[in-house]
């Protein structure tokens, strides 16, 4: 059986207890999603403005609310560092390598995703090996994912 | 059989499981309870030398089995003391009952503005067949408030039931172990003239039951919380109630005739049975019945009191502050099921640190979301107890709650 060492890394604890860009962005302007994982109740809402349109359109600020595990909070925490000020088509491409590396089934990545930096959200490769947690670690990305479509740039 | 949990244990084949080199420490009883050996024996026997169709073909095969799936009922009926097991009906789990209350009771007598009450500390499944009849034809749902211990707050209950049509609550709440007074709240519906409906899916596996006695009208619960095998549920009505309601699904087995212009239904119980039952698991639920009836509920509920008790001084005494266990202290009035918050440690990380050391608890909601908006939570941690459980196993649950704390260093 894998160790909880490989779960709870020393970055993601981190993240867990000093959560980046936690808070609200005022909607609208900002584009409010909330994602839920209905087998434990957790919740997420995520704020995403986006400036700028077409191939130019830019992340430019990322906040979460909401309640969850360390699991869930430490991977939307990252995940705001690793959006905010990139290009759109990155953020997509981002969270396409991000649910590649949690295996998620029928998951379609595309040619160049492997280039996007990963940087700390390596240190979720562990989930895998915890199917059931699995679902906390995407959560914010799925709400990310929802946000980026509407702003449909 | 006297109760003794040595003898109890090694009638449970998955407790002498191991897993990474530990014993298992299963303390989700109040999700699903493990299987003793003579139900899983039975269901085998049964598949290997007696399976057939029942109530259709008439080969001495089938009629063996017919028999065998009717004693599953009569023994359910002992159980509780149904007084006819027509009373009994076999549904697809306790869910199933509650929704064929509602379509068909509901759909036959509850129209716009009616009202049903409930409590705070119900399950889903008693909350969401009655909105969903709120949601089209218009019927008020009111709610019985809690407790600051998680008790039932029946100081309006005469106002609450002022109106109501249907008063439709949890005998012991699978979130706080609370348990009601049920007899006494038949009775207030009664008065009230409202019918008295009871979610006794977490009671009828730890304590004796006597339908009769509540003097309720419709109790839902399951087979597979009470030693026997998931796919089966069960609903007792009183017969005359029973007689005068609608059918819920249509098909096989719950006719009388049918022609090309329509169909009269068969009685009871075949009425609200359509299609092939859950027919080995009925053969399980009998062998299961028949294992708590040696056992003596009543033995039963005494060894889980004594454990709710030690259970709950062990993790208070170990861990003060630390933890918030809900629900009532009072184990007369409470079952052995323990939802706690522990630290700021978020249920989902408890159970993932407790089951480094196979201690089986669940993490979430528990199905009853108001309930947690209500406490004012997300989500808890909740061990839950049965017979085969001991104070080892409480033990084991406070040792690894204590190791929580090392790994997040809160």
């Amino acid at each position: 059986m894998p160790g909880l060492e490989d779960l709870y890394r020393e970055i993601i604890l981190d993240h867990y207890r000093t959560p980046r860009n936690r808070g609200e962005l005022e909607s609208p302007p900002a584009i409010e999603t909330r994602g839920h994982n209905p087998l434990c109740g957790d919740e997420i809402t995520l704020y995403l403005l986006v400036d700028g349109e077409g191939d130019d359109a830019i992340v430019s600020d990322v906040k979460i609310g909401g309640q969850g595990c360390s699991i869930s909070q430490s991977s939307a925490s990252m995940m705001t560092q690793a959006v905010i000020g990139k290009p759109v088509s990155q953020a997509y491409a981002l969270i396409r390598r991000f649910k590649t590396m949690m295996g998620i089934e029928g998951y379609d990545e595309q040619p160049g995703d492997a280039d996007v930096a990963m940087g700390d959200l390596e240190a979720l490769q562990g989930v895998v090996k915890f199917p059931v947690r699995i679902k906390c670690a995407v959560l914010g990305w799925n709400t990310l994912a929802e946000a980026l479509d509407r702003a449909g740039v | 059989m006297a109760f003794d949990l040595d003898v109890v244990r090694k009638e449970f084949p998955i407790l002498s499981r191991q897993i990474d080199g530990s014993p298992l420490v299963y303390l989700d009883s109040g999700n699903t309870s493990q299987k003793p050996r003579r139900v899983i024996d039975a269901m085998t026997d049964f598949l290997e030398n007696s399976y057939a169709p029942i109530n259709r073909s008439s080969y001495r095969l089938a009629g063996e089995a017919t028999e065998a799936f009717e004693a599953g009922r009569r023994a359910v009926a002992r159980l509780v003391n149904a007084s006819s097991p027509d009373e009994i009906i076999f549904t697809k789990n306790a869910t199933e009952s509650m929704n064929l209350i509602a379509r068909s009771w509901g759909g036959a007598n509850l129209g716009e503005g009616d009202v049903v009450l409930l409590t705070h500390m119900e399950h889903h499944a008693n909350i969401v067949p009655w909105q969903m009849l709120r949601d089209e034809r218009g019927i008020e749902i009111r709610w019985v408030p809690l407790t600051a211990d998680g008790q039932l707050d029946l100081t309006d209950l005469d106002q609450l039931l002022d109106g109501a049509k249907v008063f439709s609550f949890t005998a012991m709440s699978n979130v706080l172990g609370t348990i009601p007074p049920v007899a006494k709240l038949c009775a207030a519906a009664h008065d009230a003239g409202a019918l008295a409906v009871v979610d006794a899916c977490q009671y009828v596996p730890h304590n004796a039951t006597d339908v009769q006695a509540w003097g309720a009208d419709l109790v839902a619960f399951s087979s597979h919380k009470m030693c026997g095998p998931s796919g089966i549920g069960m609903l007792w009505g009183r017969l005359e109630l029973l007689d005068a309601m609608p059918p819920f699904l249509g098909g096989g087995n719950m006719i009388d005739t049918v022609t090309l212009d329509g169909y009269t239904t068969a009685p009871v119980p075949a009425k609200f049975e359509a299609g092939t039952p859950p027919i080995v698991e009925a053969v399980g639920l009998r062998a299961a019945v028949e294992f708590l009836e040696d056992l003596g509920m009543a033995d039963i509920r005494r060894h889980e009191m004594d454990l709710t008790r030690y259970a709950l001084d062990t993790l208070n005494g170990r861990f003060g502050d630390e933890i918030t266990i809900y629900g009532p202290d009072d184990v007369e009035v409470r079952g052995g099921v323990l939802s706690f918050a522990f630290r700021d440690l978020h249920p989902h990380d408890v159970s993932q640190i407790l089951d480094e050391r196979n201690v089986c608890v669940r993490a979430g909601h528990h199905c009853a979301k108001p309930l947690m908006q209500v406490l004012g939570v997300q989500s808890t941690t909740r061990a839950s107890f049965y017979l085969y459980n001991g104070t080892d196993d409480v033990d084991a649950l406070a040792d690894a709650l204590a190791g929580a704390t090392d790994i997040f260093g809160f």
